[in-house]
């Protein structure tokens, strides 16, 4: 952050209330209050806020905070004191603004909003209104907590700022899997594709790989993001694009739908680079630091199957297949220590590792996370998907070139092989769910719920 | 499947030491017209290994006036990196294969589609 342009401004950022977990992980400011859709942040230049509201999909609005407090007398106190020339070029005459108001768990009526807008009249606006299309806008912004069922009379806080910009929302919807030409039955939602892209700091020009690319979802919102994209899947009928859909009305995938074709839909065709079909554990890349980012979700073996190539009985059939090898079970806990030990050696310096993490609750800790030497980790952000799931998003940054030995690290030092447990995860998840006993998370054909 | 992919790209296949670069052989191969950019061009520079860049080029009849060396000071240099552009992202290999140079095996490329998988006796 550009320290000779922080001012000592004040930024209000309003949050969307959902993905609480995910907002980025902001570790220089401590004291905000995680589950609070208002955080105050200082130290940050207007080009700060405008670059992170360019790409969040968490944040819906950025504020210039000219004043807050607990009660509207407080904040007219408070008002009051922000200096004057701070306020003046955007309240000039000949300008023209409005003023919105929000509330947060609490409804307003028309007349009520009204109200609270009259009721800053002491504010020196000189323009005139203009609710269509104002220069400026401001916004009062009321927190009346965080309980549906427990709506007090009067906000318990209250701010009134300046609007900067709002955030990328709208993303959400426009790239939405509901629209997309194809999808899988496990494609990212936008929202968390987007997250997990500005995790990874994905920005214009890099080269971001996904090892389990299925349907491209990742690629699609890193392409957005100006990122170059490829991606390899084990499974020949998804690259390709071919064999059973998974939308509700239609038996079989159409000829417009592969990965390409989904950039293409959003026009970031000319950010596709290549996708192969490839067995993650055998990887195909001469050892170099070729990406910035890789941003993947791994097969948890719940609703894709986890597999690689190997002797082994079971085979998998599926029309129109060729030359696909016999595959064998692949332990989850060989798939995060494959990923790691690849990213350790294919990511750039400083680039970054994404990934989807599945975790049994009631035996979760931290030591479970895998970690390797030359990969540091920034972030573990969970999401629940039932009482006893979870995934966590793992987010590692490359901090150093790997030496000879540091791809066997996770053999001797206990402290990098807490994952082990992982290969019964599937076993609980059905276990939970249905009662089953044991099943045997070596079978490679369960493609099951 | 496009040349930066294929430089990065090496034989896997078991005990083999010479696995790079993969020998093209293509049936069909596809000219696109991709946007240039110049910045994307310049950082992919310094990954590449240039020689096996220029052979792949030439395997395809599509190396043109590539230069056999890299020219120094590349990012001012407009016309070149245009020119590595069109072989990076332009040409594109549709149908065909990989071959690798040490084994003689070879991976299949459909739709534009590499495919890597190996057999269970070769992994």
């Amino acid at each position: 952050m550009a320290a000779s342009n922080r001012s000592c401004l004040q930024y209000l950022f309003h949050l969307a209330h959902d993905n609480l977990e995910f907002r980025l992980p902001v570790t220089l400011f401590s004291h905000i209050q995680m589950s609070s859709p208002f955080w105050c942040l200082e130290g940050l230049s207007v080009e700060d806020v405008c670059s992170v509201m360019d790409r969040s999909v968490c944040a819906k609005s950025a504020f210039e905070l000219w004043g807050h407090g607990q009660s509207h007398s407080e904040l007219r106190t408070s008002l009051l004191s922000y200096p004057q020339e701070k306020m003046s070029p955007y309240m000039q005459k000949g300008s023209s603004y409005k003023i919105n108001v929000y509330t947060f768990n609490k409804t307003l009526l028309f007349e009520e909003r009204i109200k609270k807008i009259d009721a800053m009249d002491y504010l020196p606006f000189q323009g005139t209104v203009n609710l269509k299309n104002p220069q400026f806008t401001f916004c009062l912004l009321e927190d009346y907590g965080t309980d549906p069922n427990n709506i007090p009379e009067l906000p318990n806080y209250v701010y009134f700022g300046r609007l900067i910009a709002d955030g990328q929302r709208e993303l959400i919807r426009s790239y939405s899997v509901k629209n997309r030409h194809f999808i899988g039955n496990t494609s990212m939602d936008a929202g968390l594709s987007f997250i997990m892209a500005n995790h990874a700091m994905v920005k214009e020009n890099d080269l971001v790989f996904d090892p389990f690319v299925g349907t491209g979802s990742l690629l699609v919102s890193c392409s957005h993001f100006g990122a170059y994209v490829c991606g390899t899947d084990i499974d020949y009928n998804t690259i390709h694009g071919k064999g059973r859909s998974s939308r509700k009305n239609q038996k079989w995938r159409g000829p417009d739908e592969n990965i390409r074709a989904n950039l293409r839909q959003y026009g970031t065709e000319s950010m596709y680079v290549d996708v192969m079909v490839s067995d993650a554990s055998k990887p195909v890349w001469r050892n170099a630091a070729l990406f910035d980012a890789i941003i993947t979700d791994p097969p948890y073996g719940i609703r894709e199957s986890t597999r690689r190539t190997g002797s082994h009985k079971d085979t998998i059939k599926s029309p129109d297949e060729s030359h696909v090898p016999v595959s064998q079970a692949y332990h989850l806990s060989d798939i995060f220590t494959d990923l790691l030990n690849f990213s350790a050696h294919h990511l750039v310096l400083g680039g970054r590792l994404v990934y989807w993490l599945p975790v049994y609750r009631p035996e979760y800790c931290e030591e479970m996370v895998p970690l390797h030497p030359c990969l540091r980790l920034i972030s573990n952000c969970e999401q629940m998907l039932s009482s006893h799931t979870s995934r966590r998003l793992i987010t590692m940054e490359k901090i150093k070139e790997p030496e000879e030995l540091d791809s066997l690290a996770h053999l001797s030092d206990p402290h990098f092989s807490g994952y082990q447990k992982h290969n019964a995860f599937r076993e609980k998840y059905f276990s939970g769910l249905n009662k089953r006993s044991g099943k045997d998370d070596t079978k490679a054909d369960v493609s099951g719920k | 499947m496009k040349l930066l992919t294929h430089n990065m790209l090496t034989s896997h296949v078991k005990g083999v030491t010479k696995g790079y670069p993969l020998l093209i052989k293509a049936t069909e191969v596809k000219v696109n017209e991709v946007e240039f950019n110049p910045k994307f061009v310049c950082r992919m520079i310094p990954k590449l290994e240039w020689s096996a860049l220029v052979q792949a080029a030439d395997q395809l009849g599509h190396r043109d006036d590539l230069p056999r060396e890299l020219v120094p000071d590349f990012e001012k240099n407009e016309d070149f990196l245009k020119k590595v552009h069109r072989v990076l992202l332009e040409v594109e290999v549709i149908e065909g294969c990989l071959k690798c140079p040490e084994s003689g095996r070879e991976f299949p490329i459909s739709r534009g589609i590499p495919n890597m998988l190996l057999n269970e006796d070769e992994a």
